[in-house]
């Protein structure tokens, strides 16, 4: 326990240090091709301080969720060490549950409850007696708006807000770390706002430490403090979202929506179309701002205009910064 | 864990005091203090009330299922039995086959989905041992074959003139092969390793209750009888056919019953131990 006494004083809520999770090679099935051996962490060393909200950023199958299980004692590791608060929870897995709360993606467990009983039940099952449980419930309900469906079950709700009534069941039996995997997913910004006043909340009167995993982008950058780039099971980064985007400050991102089809006969176009990324009939450019200056000059005179439909220039997001460090394009959400 | 000794004394803010440097254990003097494990007792009920809340969304139409199946197979066993030592296991295999439905087959269904769609993570996320939620659960399971177990029993006597006076025995029948056959169901629903082996299994099992329960055992050849014997709700419907006599042997309907709790305790254990296994993978 060297390492979390040491880490404990240095206000690290969680130490991560050389975590690896190989997933073994399967054998095919008739019909089914055997899959390779699959290492989910790679290596991954993280620390995370107190009342911070710290990032998992990056695709589906970057090994965020892996990761995650590993912290929260569902799964161990085959290598490495996962210190929270000064417990070696690699060691002691069910000391997680003391420690974290944790939001999953799946509801399977709380679905056919009501939104009131599941989050109570939970708050029980958080070792809460009845009589607490129940005010915390109430408590809970009211700061996320969901008194209205409270008496509904899980299963009859839009994904959204039974998205909401998980993490509603996340809070009750208040814990120092928060662990949520991909909380806002199908939620209405009302529901979003709520979600992160409720985090912001705990943050600011409790010092509660957040791990949040999310592949939007958008998010990654209005809600972190700081955020680590996950990429094939390896932290590929890890700074704050201003200090991650300094890196490729000297880039703009430029975006070109053709009406039809590219003007490709242009032969400024043509030369652009070598760096584009293409989407359908959207073109993604990153350049420096002169060469950007250019562009959009020459796509917005002369031929070439016919064709456009439109056009951004933007300073550099997250998934430029992801991109830039040698990540797979696919699977990062920007909305 | 018992070597936490801070455990019980330690409110659920943890992080409060960890901020102010209070020590949590000798040894290891930084670490937090972690906040209270969920009781046993008290979290069993809080699962077994959770479970039962199902049924009200969830359970009702499959209970329905489960009753008419059996008033139904008796209704056609009526055709072949008359009366006498036949009926009283017509109407006894029946009625338990409602227990086997519910707590065998739907409880093997259900810890199998649970297992494979990721759902037994929320529980093993919360400070809650194993025995709560699957006792807890089991317990709810065995509780929806109440209603079912005493219409169709009620019909049965009704149906073959058999006395209703020591149907009483119910009450100890239903949460002893209840915790025999859901503590089978949650085990083969934990332990198979695909979902829709636990499916299989489960309703494998409940055709063997069926038909090793609801056939009268004095027409079955050797080899069979043998398997009706290894068949936990086999004791659970002995056990009940008996309180049909006029002078019923209590001693052998005790025997019976004490075999339904033993294969509960040693199954429920097996269950408990197999969702420790599935949790942390």
């Amino acid at each position: 326990m060297s390492t979390g006494t040491a880490a404990a004083r240095a206000g690290t809520v969680c130490a991560v240090r050389g975590l690896v999770k190989t997933y073994p090679a399967t054998r095919g099935r008739r019909g089914a091709p055997g899959t390779p051996e699959v290492r989910a962490t790679d290596g991954i060393s993280l620390e995370v301080h107190r009342g911070e909200i710290f990032g998992l950023l990056g695709p589906n199958g970057a090994g965020k969720s892996t990761l995650v299980r590993q912290l929260t004692g569902l799964m161990r590791p085959d290598a490495g060490s996962v210190d929270v608060l000064g417990h070696d929870l690699v060691r002691h897995p069910e000391r997680a549950a003391r420690l974290i709360a944790y939001l999953g993606q799946e509801s399977t467990a709380l679905d056919e409850l009501t939104v009131s009983l599941a989050v109570e039940t939970t708050g029980r099952l958080r070792g809460l007696p009845l009589r607490e449980a129940r005010a915390e419930r109430d408590a809970v309900l009211a700061e996320l708006g969901l008194d209205e469906i409270a008496g509904r079950p899980l299963k009859k709700l839009s994904g959204g807000q039974r998205r909401l009534a998980c993490f509603a069941t996340a809070l009750v039996g208040e814990r120092p770390v928060l662990v949520l995997d991909e909380p806002t997913t199908g939620m209405d910004p009302v529901a979003r706002r709520a979600v992160w006043a409720a985090v912001d909340r705990r943050r600011a009167e409790r010092g509660a430490t957040v791990l949040l995993v999310t592949h939007n982008v958008i998010e990654a950058e209005t809600v972190l403090d700081r955020v680590a780039v996950i990429e094939r099971g390896r932290v590929i980064a890890c700074d704050t979202p201003a200090g991650l985007k300094a890196r490729v400050a000297d880039e703009v991102r430029v975006e070109l929506v053709w009406r039809d089809r590219a003007p490709v006969e242009v032969p400024e176009v043509a030369a652009l179309r070598a760096e584009a990324q293409e989407a359908g009939r959207r073109w993604t450019l990153r350049l420096s701002p002169e060469r950007a200056r250019a562009a959009v000059a020459t796509v917005t005179g002369g031929p070439a205009f016919a064709a456009l439909d439109d056009f951004t220039l933007a300073t550099p997001s997250l998934e430029d910064v992801y991109l830039a460090l040698g990540g797979r394009t696919e699977g990062l959400v920007k909305a | 864990m018992s070597a936490i000794p801070l455990e019980s004394s330690v409110e659920a803010a943890a992080e409060r005091a960890s901020a102010s440097g209070a020590t949590g254990r000798p040894g290891a003097s930084h670490a937090a203090p972690l906040a209270p494990r969920a009781r046993l007792l008290p979290a069993l009920a809080a699962v077994y009330r959770a479970q039962l809340s199902r049924a009200r969304v969830a359970r009702i139409p499959l209970l329905f299922v489960a009753t008419f199946q059996s008033v139904g197979i008796m209704i056609l066993m009526r055709g072949v039995v008359d009366g006498g030592s036949e009926a009283r296991s017509v109407v006894a295999g029946s009625s338990v086959l409602v227990v086997a439905f519910v707590a065998l087959n739907l409880l093997a269904q259900y810890f199998g989905r649970l297992r494979a769609d990721g759902g037994l993570d929320h529980y093993a996320t919360l400070p809650v041992r194993p025995a709560s939620v699957v006792l807890g659960t089991a317990a709810a399971y065995a509780s929806f074959t109440v209603p079912g177990t005493f219409v169709t029993a009620v019909f049965g006597c009704l149906l073959f003139g058999l006395p209703m006076a020591h149907l009483w025995i119910l009450a100890a029948v239903i949460p002893l092969a209840g915790a025999a056959l859901s503590g089978l169901g949650a085990a083969l629903g934990l332990l198979a390793p695909r979902q829709e082996l636990a499916t299989l299994f489960g309703q494998l099992g409940m055709s063997a209750a069926l038909l090793l329960g609801v056939l009268p055992a004095s027409r079955m050849p050797g080899p069979i009888a043998y398997a009706r014997d290894l068949l936990p709700s086999t004791y659970g419907v002995e056990a009940f056919a008996r309180g049909f006599d006029a002078h019923p042997d209590w001693a052998l309907i005790g025997l019976d019953l004490g075999v339904c709790a033993a294969v509960g305790v040693v199954s429920l254990a097996v269950a408990a131990w197999a969702y420790r296994r599935a949790a942390v993978r």
